[in-house]
């Protein structure tokens, strides 16, 4: 639907001078029992019908995970103790947000362009603008690698090619992860992708979350029938062991 | 090697998992706790979401307890009848203790009820059997005998009384119910077996005979964990078998090696290092409630 509506943009506007194409290594990512991260590497082409204009040419990445409704919660001081005392729901917050730059982000992308595509990380949160409850979360996302801005990161050569790569951390939510490719000349946004890849668990992981959350009496009962069975056993190894 | 845990939804390293689960068991191994009140912490330390530690946590006891309570039924060290009442007072308070859980989850506020739990909790029990076993080890030392207790107080003269002949008492149900709601509520909200409470409870305050005492503790401990976990279960899906599978290898393997190293230390001795260790977890969470933290905001699931 998106790759659609992307699509249809493109051929509403006027004939482009540079177009993005592009590509990701893989269509989707898996956690496994053993998954510990991943990275996923974005890369492509800008096409030109026309000889490259003059101007500083941006690439911008940005990978934006299923969003969730967050609350931010502030400890104070009462009766000696440090208690949570205020907090604030943040509705709509990607759970994982990557901005990959060419350049550094100032240069690459005008304050109005980024306030119209939402592109920096007090962009993209939307809560009141400015408030502490906002910056803490940017920063604890941060803390978490799960905001990340890497400026500079996105190669560029020859004014063709380009490509970066966004790393993926171990503790990922499920979901459509949406990538985004901003093509820019100075700070103007002139080309806009949009690709989607499904983040899910798979195998073990999938059919345990499943039962837990579906059938979580079953689930319970597995949980008590695998403790017993473990506790019988250890019980009747260990007599053995002591014979 | 890192794991995936499906609940959690953390990455965690599966032998540190192991490390933590065989640590643990050989305490519980030598000192015969469950050692539920080490590990839950121990998982919070270690990035485990508090909801998911606390939940899993009961479901591990029920694996160890009932390791435990087979040796002991082979000993005829169960009095099934006691077990039986403190069981009843136990389901009561694990089903009000959920309860509490859930209510102070939606303010926010679950983990400073279960960090002061755990404060207040082990910081009494801690010091108390420091004290006890400090005294013991003077008195062995000085070649007094210890006093016996008095064997009659309040307690014996509430009604409701019942026959308990394995434990050789004939008192009131009112008491055994008390204590098992206390314990119940605390399994539920600490994620311990609360063997540690029960224990002293069952001596001191019911006077039962010690060597009936850890077998009877064992055997409703099993139930109230049980159905601690299929609440936390059904209630708020945050049972991580995964979790509970990796801290119980590690767990069996530890208790069989600590019961054998406990075998060669002397009871005051055992009962002094543990109270230290007591007070030592009890001393770290107090510290990281009175120290001002890092970072003042933390991040929760929304849901208003």
């Amino acid at each position: 639907m998106l790759r659609l509506l992307a699509l249809l943009c493109c051929l509403a506007l006027p004939s482009h001078a540079e177009e993005i194409v592009s590509d990701l290594s893989r269509d989707e990512v898996s956690i496994n029992v053993t998954f510990n991260g991943s990275d996923i590497l974005v890369f492509g082409a800008i096409r030109r019908d026309a000889p490259e204009p003059d101007g500083l040419l941006g690439v911008i990445v940005t990978v934006a995970g299923p969003e969730e409704d967050i609350t931010v919660r502030r400890k104070d001081r009462r009766f000696g103790i440090w208690v949570n005392v205020d907090e604030e729901n943040i509705v709509e917050v990607p759970s994982f947000y990557a901005v990959a730059t060419s350049a550094p982000l100032d240069k690459v992308l005008l304050p109005d362009e980024d306030i119209r595509e939402g592109v920096t990380f007090s962009q993209v949160v939307p809560a009141a603008d400015g408030s502490d409850f906002e910056d803490a979360l940017i920063r604890i996302k941060e803390d978490q690698s799960k905001f990340q801005l890497n400026e500079g990161d996105v190669s560029l050569s020859r004014g063709t090619l380009f490509s970066t790569s966004i790393e993926l951390p171990a503790n990922l939510t499920e979901g459509f992860y949406f990538n985004r490719i901003l093509l820019t000349r100075d700070g103007e946004i002139i080309d806009r992708y949009e690709t989607a890849i499904p983040v899910k668990k798979v195998g073990i992981e999938r059919w345990l979350y499943n039962l837990a959350q579906q059938m979580p009496f079953w689930y319970g009962i597995m949980s008590l029938a695998i403790a017993i069975a473990a506790g019988w056993l250890a019980s009747a190894a260990f007599s053995l062991a002591r014979r | 090697m890192q794991i995936y845990l499906p609940i959690a939804e953390v990455s965690v390293n599966a032998f540190l998992l192991f490390g933590l689960g065989g640590i643990v068991g050989i305490l519980s191994g030598m000192f015969g706790v469950g050692g539920g009140f080490l590990m839950t912490p121990l998982l919070f330390f270690i990035g485990i979401p508090p909801a998911v530690a606390v939940a899993t946590e009961a479901n591990q006891i029920v694996a160890s307890s009932f390791s435990g309570v087979l040796a002991h039924f082979k000993r005829k060290t169960v009095d099934l009848k006691m077990g039986t009442v403190l069981l009843v007072g136990g389901l009561i308070g694990a089903a009000l203790g959920v309860v509490i859980f859930n209510y102070l989850k939606s303010l926010g506020q679950v983990d400073l009820l279960v960090r002061l739990c755990y404060v207040v909790f082990l910081g009494i029990i801690g010091s108390l059997m420091f004290v006890e076993s400090l005294k013991a080890i003077r008195q062995t030392s000085a070649g007094t005998v210890v006093p016996k207790r008095r064997k009659h107080n309040w307690v014996h003269n509430l009604p409701f009384k019942m026959k308990f002949r394995v434990s050789g008492l004939y008192i009131s149900a009112i008491p055994p119910i008390l204590v098992g709601v206390c314990v119940g509520i605390l399994a539920a909200i600490m994620g311990v077996g609360g063997g540690f409470i029960m224990v002293p409870a069952m001596i001191y305050l019911l006077g039962m005979p010690t060597k009936v005492v850890v077998g009877t503790s064992l055997f409703q401990i099993i139930f109230v964990t049980a159905f601690t976990t299929m609440l936390h279960a059904t209630t708020n899906y945050t049972v991580d078998v995964v979790l509970a599978v990796l801290l119980l290898v590690g767990g069996v393997i530890g208790a069989q090696v600590g019961t054998r190293i406990g075998v060669h230390l002397k009871a005051e001795q055992l009962r002094i290092l543990l109270a230290l260790m007591v007070i030592a977890v009890c001393g770290k969470l107090a510290f990281d409630l009175i120290i001002q933290p890092a970072e003042l905001y933390s991040l929760g699931a929304g849901g208003h």
